[in-house]
Order: structure tokens, then sequence, then C-alpha cells
């Protein structure tokens, strides 16, 4: 996030775009809700009705995939009728005037008849959201989880920078991360492109700094990423894979293939809390310690460091992840000499300089927000607000509409669309091993349009098998209008319905993520199945 | 700022604050039980009685009334206190006297002010509520007897979580607070976040999964952050005999104010499953055996030796956990970037 979780509060209008909200990130809708109360408008982008579409002032439906041209159309509006901030793009923008010629021809009407967003409702959005003194776009796996997912991102990021909502309070574009610590991940260089702290192998004296403080000589080129590391697989070129707490097989799109590259990867090791149906290929699986076990820190999705602490004993002899891998790196010649995650957050900030100004001991009660160059520095709640003292400047970037790469067909004539729901979390391996969840919310349901399930003789409860060009998976219908006719929806919480065997891999070829929220399929009546047989 | 005057001393407070809010500013404790500072001031217990010399009607409720330059206020004459002991009185004439199994026994306003003012229970003999059958939901807990219809948890569902499942139903002696649905609150469009038991005064509401587990005085509390979702939700962690009972929100997080979710809330006991992995394994002759950690760590440095000499560092690769924490996330892309000499560390975000 460029802005603050509690900044979305004083927000007169928002623009969320693919984030059920309340059902996915529950605390932060508690925000936009306490915005909404006090009068802000908010504008709701989602093909689905949740609980942010009932709040929302305007809600553009638009078909599932269709995002650049609704934000290219929001785009041609602003510039059009002169909503744009022409003093913050004469100053920190690169790209104006090409970008608007670009989007010209994404006038309101003609992203209608993609989008299915009627044009008024387009011009009203375009309106609202330009027009105000500042403006926080908030979005999710909606915008990211398809093959152009990049481009999504741009596209949105467009809107911020034509209104000059970068770099000021209560505005900024800020993505929801979906895991507890997928900022912190890629903070530690958990990536194949950069080193802790986001600083490029690339760059040689990046590559001479941390060379001198690891005492190793470092490859000068990037690594590869999870989708080249399993295609490697597949080709002979990587023969071993060490998977960190990541059900691979049930986590990602199209299961089959995953499994193919699991089965052929020449030596496994899988580190996790569970055993689970990625163990099932290991050659070693080895016992984590699990969140209330660990010590340490998550960075949160607005870049705060918060303290983790451990409140009990790991099971059996379980042990926290870095003590493992510090042992193996042992036994391959390399002592680390942590004795504490202390000393590794302590090596981590001396090595990355956004992050140098935040101890332990200055987070004890409460996170600080990197970037936090120094100790005496507060944090920083908000990004780029150089960019409004010419001091930092950004660029407008030309994007064209791309539709999902599975479209409905004869065979397939639906699209399937996947997210979460309040109760799940991701493959559920833990929320359905926490007493009282399953009694709420037990068993996954097919959430069906009442217009496809009149077409196919289908009433609420009853089941049917879903295909894709992947796979199938059998579950119980629930018809409801929360879907758009021509569109169904699954969760991937459930064991017993493998939506991932049906999902799409095709990946953006920017970010390498899998189009998860859009794959073509068929629905096949089954019937009345008693109640306790199939769940 | 300005001035007023409390209990004889002078203090310099923030404007627009109730005399409730400024006498805790400046560390007055005023008695209140149905006074929260995420809710709209409400004036229902009438325990925060205090008096404003020389107004008009000096007895005002200092939850409602705003300070103003130069007022003197006296938060403990005989005349506030003996209305509060009145009150509190009236409270404990309709309440089970029940601390001794009472979840909240320790952590209850009531309960301290009975013992602050010395007030018990028998001074108006006469009827009392009935129970309520128990709500079957498995989260949350609400014994009508002990309920003083303060309404936090009604406000706190309404304003803080915006949802509105429980309401007061009923009039008079005989009114309590429900969804007013048939089937309780799994019936309702209650969502399970806790926000209510959190906010409840008394031991009307509490966590069913706590219960008989250890009362406040009996756990430890361990301050963490949830693992969920990307929010970072911070929480204090209820801890005895090595399990965790309980989970609290925090209420001076500056990312939850004081919220939680129902996952954060009530998803923790996963960590006590009896399937955890609990040891090392091992694949031999096809199925995964237990080995000792010696073991493992031998074998899976030989392997990574051994391909690593074979086929270069590039042959190997490392998918990190974006639910582990920034430790292990740096510990691992450094054993892989500094003994095997490989950039091939990605993390599982990607998907």
């Amino acid at each position: 996030m460029t802005n603050s979780i509690a900044e979305l509060e004083d927000a007169p209008v928002i623009l969320l775009v693919g984030s059920n909200t309340a059902v996915s990130h529950p605390v932060i809708a508690l925000r936009i809700k306490k915005a909404v109360r006090r009068g802000a408008k908010l504008i709701v982008v989602d093909p689905r009705r949740t609980e942010m579409t009932d709040l929302a002032t305007l809600w553009l439906r638009l078909q599932v995939g269709t995002d650049i041209a609704l934000m290219n159309a929001l785009a041609q509006v602003i510039i059009q009728e002169d909503l744009h901030d022409r003093e913050f793009i004469a100053q920190a923008v690169d790209g104006f005037d090409e970008f608007a010629r670009s989007v010209q021809e994404y006038t309101p009407e003609h992203a209608a008849a993609i989008t299915g967003v009627s044009a008024a409702d387009i011009r009203a959005a375009a309106r609202l959201y330009a027009s105000a003194p500042k403006a926080a776009i908030v979005y999710c796996l909606g915008v990211t989880e398809h093959a152009c997912g990049t481009h999504n991102v741009l596209s949105i990021t467009n809107l911020a920078i034509l209104t000059g909502n970068l770099g000021v309070e209560a505005g900024g574009v800020n993505p929801l991360r979906g895991q507890n610590n997928v900022q912190g991940a890629g903070d530690m260089g958990a990536l194949p492109n950069v080193l802790p702290g986001y600083q490029k192998i690339v760059d040689p004296a990046v590559r001479e700094k941390f060379e001198r403080a690891w005492g190793v000589s470092l490859p000068a080129q990037p690594g590869l990423n999870k989708n080249d590391l399993f295609r490697g697989v597949l080709e002979g070129k990587v023969r071993g894979l060490y998977v960190h707490g990541y059900n691979v097989v049930r986590s990602d799109a199209n299961a089959n293939y995953s499994k193919e590259v699991l089965k052929n990867v020449e030596f496994l090791v899988v580190q996790d809390i569970f055993p689970n149906e990625t163990t099932e290929y290991a050659h070693v699986v080895l016992p984590a310690a699990a969140w209330g076990e660990t010590e340490g820190t998550y960075t949160n999705s607005e870049r705060r460091v918060q303290r983790v602490r451990r409140a009990v004993e790991p099971p059996g002899e379980a042990k926290q992840d870095w003590e493992i891998f510090q042992e193996i790196a042992r036994r391959l010649g390399r002592d680390f000499g942590w004795r504490s995650s202390e000393d590794i957050w302590n090596e981590l900030r001396s090595l990355a300089p956004t992050m140098a100004g935040i101890s332990y001991q200055r987070i004890e009660e409460t996170g600080l927000q990197w970037p936090c160059p120094d100790e005496n520095h507060p944090g920083s709640r908000f990004l780029h607000a150089a960019m409004h003292e010419g001091r930092q400047r950004g660029r407008l970037t030309m994007v064209e509409h791309q539709p999902p790469m599975e479209q409905p067909d004869e065979d397939y004539p639906l699209l399937l669309t996947t997210g979460r729901r309040l109760y799940h979390y991701h493959t559920a391996t833990q929320t359905r091993r926490s007493r009282g969840i399953e009694q709420i919310l037990g068993r996954e349901q097919v959430d069906v349009s009442p217009r496809d399930a009149a077409a196919l003789g289908l009433a609420d409860g009853e089941w049917v098998r879903l295909s894709s060009r992947r796979g199938e998976v059998e579950c119980a219908a629930r018809v409801t209008d929360d879907v758009p006719t021509g569109t169904v929806f699954l969760t991937f919480h459930f064991a017993e319905v493998l939506t991932n065997d049906l999902t799409n891999d095709a990946e953006d070829p920017l970010a390498g993520t899998a189009e998860f929220k859009a794959c073509a399929v068929r629905l096949d009546k089954l019937g009345r199945k008693a109640a306790g047989g199939m769940t | 700022m300005l001035e007023v005057t409390i209990n004889g001393r002078t203090y310099w407070v923030s404007e627009g604050k109730t005399i409730l809010q400024a006498a805790g500013e400046v560390g007055v404790d005023i008695p209140a039980l149905c006074a929260d500072d995420r809710l709209e001031p409400f004036g229902a217990c009438r325990l925060c009685l205090v008096e404003v010399v020389g107004a008009p009607k000096p007895v005002v409720t200092a939850c409602t009334t705003p300070v103003a330059p130069g007022m003197v206020i006296e938060t403990e004459t005989q005349r506030v206190v003996e209305l509060r002991r009145g009150v509190l009185e009236l409270l404990l004439s309709n309440h089970p006297n029940d601390c001794m199994l009472c979840e909240q026994a320790g952590h209850c306003i009531l309960q301290d002010l009975a013992y602050r003012y010395q007030v018990r229970r028998n001074a108006y003999p006469g009827e009392r509520r009935p129970a309520l059958p128990e709500d079957p939901n498995p989260f949350i807990a609400f014994d009508n007897e002990k309920c003083i219809l303060c309404g936090r948890c009604v406000r706190t569902c309404d304003e803080v979580q915006g949802v509105g499942a429980i309401d007061f139903l009923g009039r008079g002696f005989g009114t309590t607070v429900g969804t007013g649905y048939p089937g309780g609150l799994e019936e309702s469009p209650c969502e399970f976040c806790g926000q209510c038991v959190a906010a409840c005064p008394t031991g009307a509401l509490t966590d069913k999964k706590s219960r008989g587990l250890g009362r406040v005085h009996e756990v430890r509390r361990v301050k963490t952050t949830c693992g969920y979702c990307g929010t970072g939700c911070t929480m204090y962690l209820r801890v005895k005999d090595h399990r965790i009972v309980g989970v609290d929100p925090d209420f001076a997080s500056p990312v939850t104010g004081g919220a939680l979710c129902v996952k954060g809330r009530y998803g923790y006991d996963y960590v006590h499953s009896p399937d955890r992995l609990t040891r090392p394994l091992i694949r031999r002759h096809g199925t995964l055996e237990p080995a000792s950690w010696e073991e493992a760590y031998a074998y899976v440095a030989e392997n990574l030796r051994r391909i690593r000499e074979e086929s270069g560092p590039d042959a190997l690769g490392a998918i990190t956990s974006s639910r582990a924490t920034n430790e292990d996330n740096y510990a691992i892309q450094k054993l892989f970037r500094v003994p095997i000499g490989t950039h091939n560390v990605d993390n599982c975000a990607r998907t």
C-alpha cells in the first residue's frame, strides 16, 4: 500500500477494485465502512455482489476480466472532461500526451460494450473519483490474478497519477496483501531478481555490498522464479526443490500440472506444519514451528513491521524455520552465527537501508512502517510525497484491454471465478482444524446465477459436476444473484472440491501470476445427493 | 487545551472532549459501564455521575457532558457516591452473583465497582430475570442474567462492525439483547468477529471456546500479530499450561483500532491439532518414515551438495513461505544464495 490502513477512514472517495474486503480483509473493511458512515463515496468494481457492493454509491458490475477497458474509459472521461490534475502532471508525470491519445478510443460507449457497465455509470464514476479533493484506490487479487494482472494494475495506477492522488494522505494506490507476510517475504529478498530490501542483483555496487557482508561471490544474473523452476524440472534442468510452507498442489492453478512437476523432481524437501497434498511427493519432510510458536516479525500490507512472539513451544521435535535453514547451511560449510531471530533482523537491517531504522526495541509495542532509514525516523505512513515537491517523477503507461485467456465456448459455456469466504483461509488447513468454524461453514458450494440455474433445470442445493479443460469436481450448487449470469464462483478452501484442478495456469508474462479469476467451465446437473455422503 | 479543576486540582485537558474522556486523560478514574471510546456517548448506566460545582443542575453524566473552560468537577462527593451505590444495588439485585464460576471474574467492571463501593447484592430482594437457553453457535456465549443492558455489544455491532446483528429486544423488566431471529446468532447476519465479547463490561458475553480453560489471573498474555491475511492485526494470546486458550484484541493497535475478525479471534487452536508434523520424515522404499534431526540434516545437505556438484547451483531452487516470518524468509534466501550459490529463490505469493 502506498498509504496506511487507518487513513482510509478519512478518504472522501474510495475506488475499490476486485476486493471483497469484508470477507478477505475484514478489519480493513471496517475502515471503509466507517468512511462510508461519515459520508465518503464508495465506488466498487466487482462482477460479484458482496457486502462491499451493498455499501457502494456506485457499483460497476463489470464482466470478469475487463478491468483495463473500464479503467481506460475512466481515464478517457477524466481527460475529456478536463478533470485531470494539470499542475501535478506538468511537475511530476511523463508520457501524458501519448497516454491521452491512446485512451481516446476507450469512450464510455466502447467500454460499455466490453465491460457491460453502462456508459452513464462510467462517466459518473470518473467524475466522482476525479473531482474529489483526494481519493484512495484499494485493490486486491481480483485485479492481479489474471494473465493481464500487471497491466490491470498499471491501468488502475494511471488514474491516481492523472488526478494527482499519489503522495497524498488518504489517497494513493493500495493493494491489499492476501497473506500475513507476502510483503515481508518480498522485502527479505525471497525473490529471484532482488536481494533483501529490493536491491537489484544486476547492480554491481549492490552485489559488492552483499558479497562483502556474506563473504561469498554472488551470481551477477537473476535466478529463476517459481514458474521457471517448475518448467526447469520438466526440462530436466532443475533437480532439487525446497518447498517452504506452501501447499503447491492445492494452492496453484492447474493442480495436475503441479503434481506432474512434483512427481518429476529428483529431490524434494517440504518443510511445513501439517502433512498435506504436497508432502505426499516429498523425499524429506521437516516439521516446522507454527504461528504462536515462532519469534520474529511480519510486515503487513501497509509496510508495517510488527513483532510475532512465541507463546507456546512447538510440538514434538518441530523447530522454527530459520533454525533448520541455519543447520543445513552449517552442514554445507557456512556458519551464519545467529542465536536469535533478532540477530537475523539486525543483519537484515544492516544491509537494507529502507529498514535500517527499525529495531526490535523500537517495535516492542507498536510496529513501524518502512521506509525508515535511521533510528530517529518515525517511519512512513504514505509514499511518493516527493512527487508533489518536484523530487520524484511518475509515468502514465498505456495498456490495452486483453480478454481472459480462456473464453466461454460451446463446450465450456460458463466462466469460473474464484475467491474466499469469511470463515476459511486458503486451503483451510488451519481454519478447518480450529474448533467451531466447521459448524458455521463446513462445505463448498458453487454459486450459480438464477438464470444459469434455470437453463440447467438446477434447484438450490442440487449437485453439479464442474468440468474445465484441465479437470472436474463435484459439489452442491447455491443459486444466488451474487454472481452475474454466465459466471460461477468457487473457493479453494475445501479438499473435497479441488477447485484448482479446474483453474487455468496461463500466467501473466510480467508477474508470473496465474489466471485464477477466469477459466471456462461446463456444469452438468447431478441431482440430489445425501448430505452426509459427499462432504 | 483548556483549564479545568477536578477534585481540587487544576489540569489542562484537550478541547472537544467529554468530562469522562478529559478525566481519563489526566488519570482521574470515573467509573463507567456503558462508555467505550470507539462508540458514540450513550448515557445509559448512570455510574459516571459527577458534580459540576455551580451548575444549575450540578449532577451530570460525565460521558455525555462536554468539558468547558474553568469547569470545577467533583467525582467522588458523598452525593454521587450514594447515587452510584444505588445504581449498583439495582444492577446486582438482578444479577446471579456467580463470580465463583464466572469466566470474567477478575476482569469485570461490575465486580470491580461492587468492590470499590462495597455494595452487596441483597438490597432489593425480589424477582430476577429467568435464564434464557444457550445460543447454539460455537463461539459466543450470552448469559442474559449477567447483562446490565449497557448496550456496548449492540452499539459495537452496529457502529464498529457495521453489521447490526443484535439489538435490544422486549421492554421494561423483560428487556434483553438478541438477534430477533429464531435460530440465534448463526441464523443472523452475525460474522462472529467477537467484538461484542471484547466490549462487554461484565460476564454476560464470553468466548465459549475458552470456557473453563483459565481466567485472567491464571493466564499469561502474549502480544503477537495475526498469521492469516495481510492486514496485520495485533492481538494478545491467552496462554495457560502451554496452550493458547483464547485471543484478546489490541485496543492500542494503529492497524485495527481494537478489532479482529472471526479467523483472528477464534481460528487459533489448529496450532494444537494432533495432526501436526512433529518429527522429520525421510522417504525410504517409497514411504515417509520418522528420522532424527541429525539424519534429516545430513540427508538434505548430502543431496543438495550432490546435485550442486553434478549440475551446478542453478539446478536447485527454493520456494519460500509468505506465511512465515521475515527472519525465516531471510534465512532461506541466504541458505540458497550463500552456501548453495543460486538466486533461484521465490516466494509463494506469485500464486
